[in-house]
């Protein structure tokens, strides 16, 4: 594949999250004595509190990723990125998965391997991840409802991954699940989608050197509401795609069902890729909001990895990849 | 008591305005104001038909809210509608023509604020006297925004319909409690939805 995207950006140009966090709390607590207690006599408690709650933990040996896999693009602020998700599994609302994934536990944590591989087998995530190196990738996200953001990931190449388990020639596709458990997701506990929540990539997708297995962001442990501890970020399809806390992967020779275009085929499709010219039943995909912006802008072919990906879908009408 | 059970529905207006310039709506503020206008426009136009059932049932004195909350639920509506149009769409009032002529959603919610607009327009008395019994005929509209309105909600949520569904279930009653017979049944038999209507 051609990886021929120029060079990008270091780390320092991202607004620091603590330096963005105080500036916010300080616009608040201004804003606040200048309205008056009614609204906002809480926020001028939180800033005098101090420090907020400790957060994730930061991820050690972490390496830059390839210049290929960044983005001199503003990165989304921490606070914006693990408070506005969609997380059905701990209710429909953005902001429900950061108030009600406290309770999933990510450790211990296993991935089955299954089905089209000549090594199968349940894996402990820590077995999974030991022989590689964290890196860490700046990628656009773009969702499906129109909005986006800029995210500094840290994983490992899913291609990689796969390969150990040593693939054979009818391995077409490769599955994904993530945990079904309503104890620890309660948002499972009303069928809102067919769980488990389930996702697919066609081989050639899966071993493209973008699509990542995610364990952490912004240098640290991912927070249990982005997808924790494993979830898959494929940044030149809908974010749909990039299915959370799996627990199982099968390669087959079929093309496997998922989630959201059984729920609804008429909208959703296998490829989703983001295109700016295939329209939603919902939602104009011309256009984006990035989190953070007022106005919206143009949607990128292929969330602008057109270079990167394009190749993989010669001969396929791009309408039809919806 | 009227003007406090005004003020209290504009609270939540208010809360919107106040959380987006104390940057207090979360990651997106756009989306959070359209949402609440559009849930409040919808809370409003099921009040306004409200009243007459609740009038009817417990002979309360409280027609005069009929109309303000259906001008509440249209000002929440035109909000729900301008901030769409200047955030979402910059103005582009071909992108508004291509969503309304595309989107199921926008195009039901689109007719249904269209269908308010002339009930708000007529709302004052001098128009009801003005248009006598056209007047009721006119505003028997509102059913219909109503219940477009309820489909718009229903096509725009993508899989947990529980809250359309809540408020879609709060219509059906307003809806059906109108059809009830006015007197005793023996009376009823020639009471169509229409009879009991003229008064909602």
């Amino acid at each position: 594949m051609s990886i021929r995207r120029p060079a990008a950006i270091p780390s320092r140009e991202i607004t620091d999250e603590e330096v963005y966090l105080r500036r916010r709390h300080f616009l608040q607590a201004a804003a606040g004595a200048a309205v008056g207690m009614a609204l906002t006599g809480c926020r001028a408690e939180e800033v005098s509190a101090g420090p907020a709650a400790p957060g994730p933990a930061a991820l050690s040996g972490v390496v830059k990723g390839p210049a290929a896999f960044q983005t001199d693009e503003p990165s989304t602020p921490f606070e914006d990125v693990s408070t506005y998700n969609n997380f059905y599994e701990f209710g429909t609302d953005k902001e429900d998965p950061a108030r009600r994934a406290g309770s999933l536990r990510t450790r211990p944590w296993s991935v089955a391997i299954e089905g089209e591989v000549a090594r199968p087998g349940v894996v402990a995530i820590e077995d999974l991840l030991r022989p590689h190196a964290l890196e860490e990738r700046i990628y656009r996200l773009r969702c499906v409802e129109a909005w986006s953001m800029v995210i500094p990931w840290v994983g490992v190449p899913l291609g990689e991954v796969l390969k150990r388990f040593e693939p054979t020639s009818k391995a077409r596709y490769v599955a994904f699940e993530t945990l079904v458990d309503p104890e620890l997701m309660p948002g499972q506990r009303r069928r809102i989608l067919d769980w488990p929540y389930r996702e697919a990539l066609r081989i050639d997708e899966a071993t493209h050197p973008l699509a990542l297995l995610a364990v952490g962001m912004y240098g640290k442990v991912l927070p249990n509401q982005n997808g924790a501890p494993l979830r898959l970020v494929v940044p030149w399809k809908y974010g749909f795609k990039s299915i959370k806390s799996i627990v199982k992967v099968r390669l087959q020779e079929a093309m496997p069902e998922t989630s959201w275009s059984a729920e609804n085929p008429r909208e959703y499709g296998f490829y989703a890729n983001v295109n700016p010219e295939v329209s939603h039943p919902r939602w104009s995909q011309a256009r984006e909001r990035r989190i953070g912006d007022w106005k919206k802008r143009p949607t990128l072919y292929l969330n602008g990895y057109a270079d990167q990906t394009a190749h993989l879908y010669k001969g396929m009408d791009p309408k039809k990849l919806y | 008591m009227h003007g406090s059970v005004i003020a209290l529905l504009l609270l939540p207006l208010a809360a919107g305005v106040a959380g987006t310039a104390l940057d207090r709506l979360g990651a997106n503020p756009v989306e959070e104001f359209t949402h609440l206008t559009g849930e409040w426009a919808l809370r409003c136009l099921l009040l306004s038909l409200a009243v007459t059932p609740v009038r009817r049932f417990s002979g309360a004195a409280i027609q005069p809210y009929r109309r303000s909350f259906g001008l509440l639920a249209y000002a929440y509506g035109v909000v729900h509608f301008s901030v769409y149009l200047v955030f979402d769409l910059a103005f582009d009032f071909s992108l508004l023509f291509e969503d309304v002529a595309e989107r199921p959603y926008i195009t039901v919610g689109f007719a249904a604020l269209v269908g308010l607009t002339p009930l708000v327009v007529t709302s004052s008395r001098a128009w009801q006297a003005r248009l006598g019994r056209r007047w009721v005929a006119l505003h028997r509209l509102v059913y219909l925004v109503a219940i477009l309105a309820i489909v718009h909600f229903w096509w725009f949520v993508k899989a947990d319909h529980l809250g359309p569904a809540l408020h879609a279930g709060l219509l059906a009653v307003l809806l059906g409690v109108r059809l009830l017979p006015r007197q005793p049944p023996a009376d009823a038999g020639n009471r169509g939805w229409g009879a009991g209507l003229g008064h909602g």
